[in-house]
C-alpha cells in the first residue's frame, strides 16, 4: 500500500521552504536590531528629557513598522511549513523540536506582539517611563523569539537532548537542559541576533548618510548617525568573533559541513603547513578544485583554535560512512521486524546494535533497489553504498562560495563601520560625502551576509534535516507535484506583490524624512501613534 | 491514573482552550475585517473599524500561532498529519492569513482611493475565508479523512482536494464558524465603536447570533444521523505510536455515544445555543459588552459539544480507522508533555495579565481618524 516517494515532490518542498525561509529571513533581522536601536534612542530621551530624541524613535519607528508587518506575515508561513510540507519530519522529531517553537509562542511571540500595538499607539496614554519599558519589552520579545527557534534549529545540526524510541517510531524527548544548553544553539543564538544589531546599525547608518547628503534634518541625522556607527562597529565585532566560535563547532559536530565550506578533497597529513583555501573552484564530478589560491599555515589554527587536528577530506569522509551505512541497513530491517512483531526480541537486540546507525540506513533507502531496504543484497550492495557515501556530502560549490560571501560582507561592514565612528566622533563626517555614499550603497551588505549565512548553514547540513538521524528525502510530505507547483505560484505571487509593496512604501517614507511628518502636528512634544503624528493621538484615540 | 493518562488528558483539555481562545480572539478580528466594508461606507468610519482592532489583533493572533507550535509540541503527529492531508486548503488558508497583517500595516499609508479599496478588498477576504476554512476543517474531521501510515510512520493520503471543500457538512460548519466570527466582531465593533458603526453593527451581529444558533441545531441533527468512529479496548497509556493498529470501528450515530453514556453532557450544547440568543437579545438592547462574552461561551460550548463527542478521537482515518488519531496514540512523550505544563502554567496566566492590562491602556471609543491622517491603521 506504501507508496515510492517522489524525488520531485521532494525537490519543490525543499525549493518552497528554502524560498519561504529566506524570505522570511530579509524582515527578521532588521527587527531583532532596530527594536534596540529604538530602545536606545528612547532611553536618551526619557532619561535626558530631550524632545529631539523623542521625535527619532518616532521616525525610525515607523520604518520599522513597514518591515515589521512582513516579518509577522512570512513568519506565520514558517509556523505552517513543518505541517503542511514536512509531514515525516514534524512526526519524526515534534516531541523534540515542537517545543521550543511552543515555548517560542507562549514566551515571545506575545509578548511582542502584544506590546507593539501598544508601543505604536500608547504615546500619550502612559509615563514616558512606562512606555520605555514597553519598547524594552518589544525589544526583548523578538529577541527571544531568536533564542527559541535557534534551539529548534540547533537541535537539527546537532541533535542532543532526546533519542530514538523504537516502541513509539520517533525521536523523544529526554533531556530538556541538554535540548537548550546545546552549544551550536546558544552560538548560533547569539551570532544570528548581533547579526540582527549589525542589520539595524547598517539601516540607520545608511538612511542617515541619506539625509546627510541631501541635507535633510541635520539634527536628527547626525545624531542617528553616530549612534548606528557605534552599535555597528560593537556588533560587527561580535558578529565575527561568534562566526568563528560557530566554524569551530561545525568542525566538531559536522565534519561534512567543515570540509564542503572549505573544499577540501582530500586529508591533508600534515595539520600544520595545510593551506585555508582563499578562492577555489571546486568540481564535484573530478573531486578536486579546479582553481584555488590557498594560504598555507592558517587553516588548521583557524578552525580547530590548535595546530594539530587532522581536518578530514571529503573523500575520506565518504569512506567512512560505508560502514555506518552498511549497519544502519542491518538497523532499518531490524527495526522493522520488531515493529511487525513487538516480541521478537532478537530483531530488537539486533537494532540495539546499529541504532547509532540507523539514520544512515534510512539514507540509504533512496538508492536501494524500489526504496526498499530489504532488496538490497550482495550483488547491488557496493552500488547502494557508493551513491549513499556520495550523497552525504553537501553541495561544495554552494557552500564554499556562500561561506566566503558573509564573510567578505562581514569584513567589509567592520571597516565602513570603523570608519563612521571615527569620522563622526570627529564631528567631520560631513566633509566627506564620498564615504557617505559609500555607507549609503552598503545597505544591502548585511541582508546579504544572513541570507548567505543561512545558505551556509542550511545547505551544508544536507543530506539530512536532522543531522545523521533523518535524512531530507523522507522528511517531505507525500503531495502531487500539482499541488506542490499550486502553492509555490502561490507563494511567489503573493510574495513579490508583498516586497513591491514594502519597498515602494520604505523609500516612500524613508524619502520623506522625518521633518515631514512633524511639520503638521501641533507640537513635536505630543506625540501621537508612533510617527510622530500628534493629531491621530489627539483626534482619535482619546479615551471617552 | 497514571501520570501520563492524566497528562494525555489534560493537553486533550488545553488544546480545547488553544482552539477557544483562537476562535474567540482571532474570530473577532477576522469578523471585524470581514464586516469592515459593510460597517464603514465611507473611508474614515472604515478606518474606524481597523482602528477598534488595530492595538490588538497581532496580539490575539499569536494564539493562532500558538496553536499551532502547541499542536506541534503536544500532539506532533497530529500536527503532522492534519496539516498535510488538507494542503491545499491550508494553504488557502495560509495565504489569506499571511495577507491580513500586510493589509493592516499598509492600507492607510497611501491615501489614493484604488490603494486602500484594494486592501479593503483584502480584508474582506482574509477575514471570512479563514473562518470558513477553520470551521470546514473540524466539520471534514467529523466526516473522517482519508489518511493512513507506513511502517516507519510516513503518512500517505488518499482523497481528492474536490472531496474536502464540497462537502455540504463542512460548508455548515465553515458557515457556523464565519457567522460566529462577524457576531463577535460587531460585538467588539459596539464596543468601542460610535454611530453610525455602532447601529450597524448592533443590526448585523444581532442577527448573526440567531443564524449561528440555528445552523449550530441543524448541525447537531445532522450529526447524530452520521458515522461516527468507537475505539474498542482503548489503552490509554499505549506509547505514542500512530503506526500501531487500534481496535475501531465505524458506527451510524456514534458521535452521540458519549452524551448517552453521561447525559449532563448535554448542558454544554444547550447552552450554547442558549448564550446565541441572549447575546442577540442583549446586542438589541445595546449591552455591548455582555453580548462580547455570551459570544465567548457560545464558541467555548461549541468547540466543547464537538470535543465531547469525538473524545478520545483526534482525527479518525476513514482510510484505515486502526490508524485514526486518539488522545492516546497522539501525544508527545510524557516528558515532553511534563515541559510543556511547566511552561504553560508559567506563562499563560502572564499572558492574559499583562493583555488585560494592555487592552485596558488602549480602551474606550475610537473615532475615525482624519482624511490626510496616515498614522492611524
Ligand atoms: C527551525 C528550523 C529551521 C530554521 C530556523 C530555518 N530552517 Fe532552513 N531548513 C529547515 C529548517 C529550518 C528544514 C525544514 O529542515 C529544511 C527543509 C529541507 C531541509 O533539508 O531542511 C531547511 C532548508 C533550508 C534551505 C535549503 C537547503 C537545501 O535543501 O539545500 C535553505 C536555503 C534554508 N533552509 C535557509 C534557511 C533560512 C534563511 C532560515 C532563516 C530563517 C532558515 N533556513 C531557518
Ligand atoms: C523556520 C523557522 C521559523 C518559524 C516557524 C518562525 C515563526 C514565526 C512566526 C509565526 C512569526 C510571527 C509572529 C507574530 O505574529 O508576532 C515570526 C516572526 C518573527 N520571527 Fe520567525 N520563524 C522562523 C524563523 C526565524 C528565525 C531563524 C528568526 C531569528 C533568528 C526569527 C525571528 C523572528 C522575529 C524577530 C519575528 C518578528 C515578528 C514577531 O516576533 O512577532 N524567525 N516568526
Ligand atoms: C566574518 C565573520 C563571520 C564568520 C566567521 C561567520 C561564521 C558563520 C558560520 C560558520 C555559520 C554557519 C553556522 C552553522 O552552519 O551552523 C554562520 C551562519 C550565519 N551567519 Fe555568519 N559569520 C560571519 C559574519 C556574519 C555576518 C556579518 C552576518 C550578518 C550580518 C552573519 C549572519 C549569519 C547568519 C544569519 C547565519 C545563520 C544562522 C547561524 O547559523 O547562526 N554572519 N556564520
Amino acid at each position: 500500500m506504501d507508496m515510492l516517494i517522489n524525488p520531485t515532490v521532494v525537490e519543490l518542498s525543499r525549493l518552497q521552504f528554502a524560498l519561504t525561509a529566506l524570505y522570511h529571513f530579509l524582515f527578521v533581522p532588521l527587527t531583532l536590531g532596530l527594536t534596540f536601536i529604538l530602545a536606545t534612542m528612547e532611553t536618551v530621551y526619557v532619561v535626558t528629557g530631550k524632545q529631539i530624541y523623542k521625535e527619532m524613535t518616532q521616525f525610525w519607528g515607523k520604518l520599522f513598522a513597514i518591515n515589521f508587518a512582513l516579518g509577522v506575515a512570512t513568519g506565520l508561513t514558517m509556523e505552517f511549513e513543518f505541517g503542511t510540507n514536512w509531514s515525516m519530519y514534524s512526526h519524526f522529531v515534534g516531541d523534540i523540536f515542537g517545543t521550543p517553537l511552543a515555548i517560542e509562542g507562549l514566551m515571545a511571540f506575545f509578548m511582542e506582539s502584544t506590546f507593539v500595538g501598544v508601543m505604536f499607539f500608547g504615546w500619550d496614554r502612559m509615563s514616558p517611563k512606562a512606555h520605555l519599558v514597553v519598547t524594552y519589552l518589544v525589544a526583548l520579545g523578538s529577541n527571544l523569539s531568536a533564542l527559541w527557534i535557534l534551539i529548534a534549529n540547533g537541535f537539527m545540526q546537532d541533535p542532543q537532548g532526546g533519542t530514538f524510541d523504537p516502541n513509539t517510531m520517533r525521536m523523544q524527548f529526554t533531556s530538556f537542559v541538554g535540548l537548550i544548553f546545546n552549544p551550536d544553539a546558544q552560538a548560533k543564538f547569539v551570532h544570528t541576533s548581533i547579526a540582527g544589531f549589525v542589520t539595524g546599525s547598517m539601516f540607520v547608518m545608511a538612511v542617515s548618510a541619506y539625509y546627510l547628503l541631501t541635507k535633510k534634518r541635520r539634527d536628527i541625522a547626525l545624531r542617528s548617525f553616530r549612534l548606528a556607527a557605534i552599535f555597528g562597529v560593537i556588533s560587527t565585532v561580535g558578529v565575527i568573533t561568534l562566526g568563528d566560535a560557530l566554524g569551530y563547532l561545525v568542525a566538531h559536530t559536522q565534519p561534512t559541513k567543515l570540509a564542503a565550506m572549505e573544499a577540501i578533497w582530500e586529508t591533508d597529513p600534515n595539520p600544520v603547513s595545510a593551506p585555508w583555501n582563499l578562492i577555489a573552484l571546486p568540481n564535484r564530478e573530478a573531486q578536486k578544485n579546479d582553481f584555488e589560491l590557498g594560504i598555507p599555515y592558517v587553516l588548521t589554527p583557524l578552525l580547530t583554535h590548535s595546530m594539530d587536528t587532522i581536518i578530514p577530506g571529503i573523500k575520506n569522509l565518504e569512506q567512512d560512512a560505508k560502514p555506518r551505512i552498511e549497519n544502519g541497513i542491518k538497523a532499518m530491517i531490524a527495526l522493522k521486524a520488531y515493529n511487525a512483531d513487538h516480541n521478537d526480541t532478537a530483531a530488537l537486540a539486533t537494532f540495539k546494535q546499529y541504532e547509532k546507525d540507523m539514520g544512515y540506513g534510512f539514507l540509504a533507502k533512496e538508492f536501494a533497489p524500489d526504496q526498499d531496504l530489504a532488496k538490497v543484497d550482495a550483488s547491488n550492495l557496493p552500488s547502494v553504498l557508493d551513491k549513499t557515501a556520495k550523497a552525504t556530502i553537501p553541495n561544495v560549490w554552494v557552500e564554499f562560495w556562500a561561506f566566503r560571501l558573509m564573510v567578505a560582507a562581514g569584513f567589509f561592514m567592520l571597516v565602513l563601520f570603523a570608519f563612521a565612528a571615527y569620522y563622526s566622533l570627529k564631528n567631520e563626517i560631513e566633509k566627506h560625502p564620498l564615504f557617505l555614499k559609500i555607507a549609503l550603497w552598503s545597505v544591502p551588505l548585511p541582508w546579504i551576509a544572513c541570507e548567505f549565512g543561512w545558505i551556509t548553514a542550511e545547505n551544508g547540513r544536507q543530506p539530512w534535516t536532522v543531522y545523521g538521524w533523518l535524512p531530507t528525502f523522507v522528511s517531505a510530505s507525500s503531495h502531487s507535484v500539482s499541488y506542490m507547483i499550486f502553492s509555490l505560484i502561490g507563494f511567489v505571487l503573493l510574495y513579490s506583490t508583498f516586497i513591491a509593496a514594502e519597498l515602494y512604501l520604505m523609500f516612500k517614507y524613508a524619502r520623506l524624512g522625518p521633518q515631514e511628518s512633524h511639520h503638521h502636528g501641533e507640537e513635536p512634544a505630543a506625540g501621537g501613534g508612533m510617527a510622530g503624528k500628534p493629531a491621530f493621538a489627539k483626534s482619535s484615540m482619546n479615551r471617552s | 491514573m497514571d501520570a501520563y493518562v492524566f497528562l494525555k488528558v489534560l493537553w486533550w483539555l488545553l488544546l480545547g482552550v488553544l482552539l477557544m481562545g483562537l476562535a474567540i480572539m482571532v474570530g473577532m478580528d477576522m469578523g471585524v475585517g470581514a464586516l469592515m466594508r459593510f460597517v464603514g461606507k465611507t473611508d474614515g468610519e472604515r478606518r474606524e473599524a481597523l482602528n477598534i482592532v488595530g492595538p490588538h489583533w497581532d496580539g490575539n493572533q499569536v494564539w493562532f500561532i500558538l496553536g499551532g507550535g502547541a499542536i506541534f509540541a503536544a500532539f506532533p503527529s497530529l500536527y503532522a498529519t492534519s496539516f498535510s492531508v488538507f494542503y491545499i486548503v491550508m494553504i488557502l488558508l495560509l495565504f489569506s492569513m499571511i495577507m491580513r497583517p500586510v493589509a493592516f500595516e499598509y492600507r492607510s499609508k497611501v491615501p489614493t482611493e484604488k490603494w486602500r479599496a484594494t486592501w479593503d478588498w483584502v480584508f474582506l477576504i482574509s477575514g471570512a475565508l479563514p473562518m470558513i476554512i477553520y470551521g470546514a476543517a473540524i466539520g471534514n474531521i467529523l466526516e473522517g479523512v482519508g489518511f493512513h501510515f507506513g511502517w516507519d510512520g510516513q503518512y500517505y493520503q488518499t482523497e481528492s482536494f474536490i472531496w474536502y471543500l464540497l462537502n455540504p457538512f463542512a460548508i455548515l460548519s465553515g458557515v457556523l464558524a464565519l457567522s460566529m466570527a462577524i457576531y463577535q466582531g460587531s460585538a467588539m465593533l459596539m464596543i468601542r465603536g460610535v454611530d453610525p458603526i455602532y447601529s450597524r453593527a448592533k443590526k448585523i451581529g444581532s442577527v448573526a447570533g440567531v443564524l449561528s444558533a440555528i445552523l449550530f441545531v441543524v448541525g447537531g441533527i445532522w450529526i447524530s444521523a452520521k458515522t461516527g468512529y468507537v475505539l474498542h479496548d482503548a489503552d490509554p497509556s499505549m506509547p505514542a505510536n500512530i503506526s500501531a493498529a487500534q481496535n475501531v470501528t465505524r458506527e451510524a450515530g456514534a458521535w452521540l455515544n458519549n452524551y448517552h453514556s453521561a447525559p449532563i453532557l448535554w448542558l454544554v450544547p444547550l447552552i450554547g445555543i442558549l448564550a446565541m440568543l441572549a447575546g442577540s437579545f442583549a446586542m438589541r438592547a445595546q449591552k455591548a459588552g455582555l453580548a462580547w462574552w455570551l459570544g465567548a461561551i457560545s464558541w467555548i460550548s461549541i468547540l466543547g459539544t464537538v470535543g465531547i463527542s469525538m473524545f478520545p478521537f483526534l482525527m479518525p482515518s476513514s482510510d484505515n480507522p486502526a490508524q485514526s488519531i486518539t488522545v492516546w496514540n497522539g501525544t508527545g512523550s510524557q516528558y515532553n508533555l511534563i515541559w510543556m505544563t511547566i511552561f504553560t502554567a508559567i506563562f499563560v496566566p502572564t499572558i492574559l495579565a499583562y493583555t488585560t492590562w494592555c487592552f485596558n491602556v488602549m480602551r474606550g471609543k475610537v473615532k475615525a481618524p482624519a482624511a490626510s491622517d496616515d498614522h492611524a491603521y
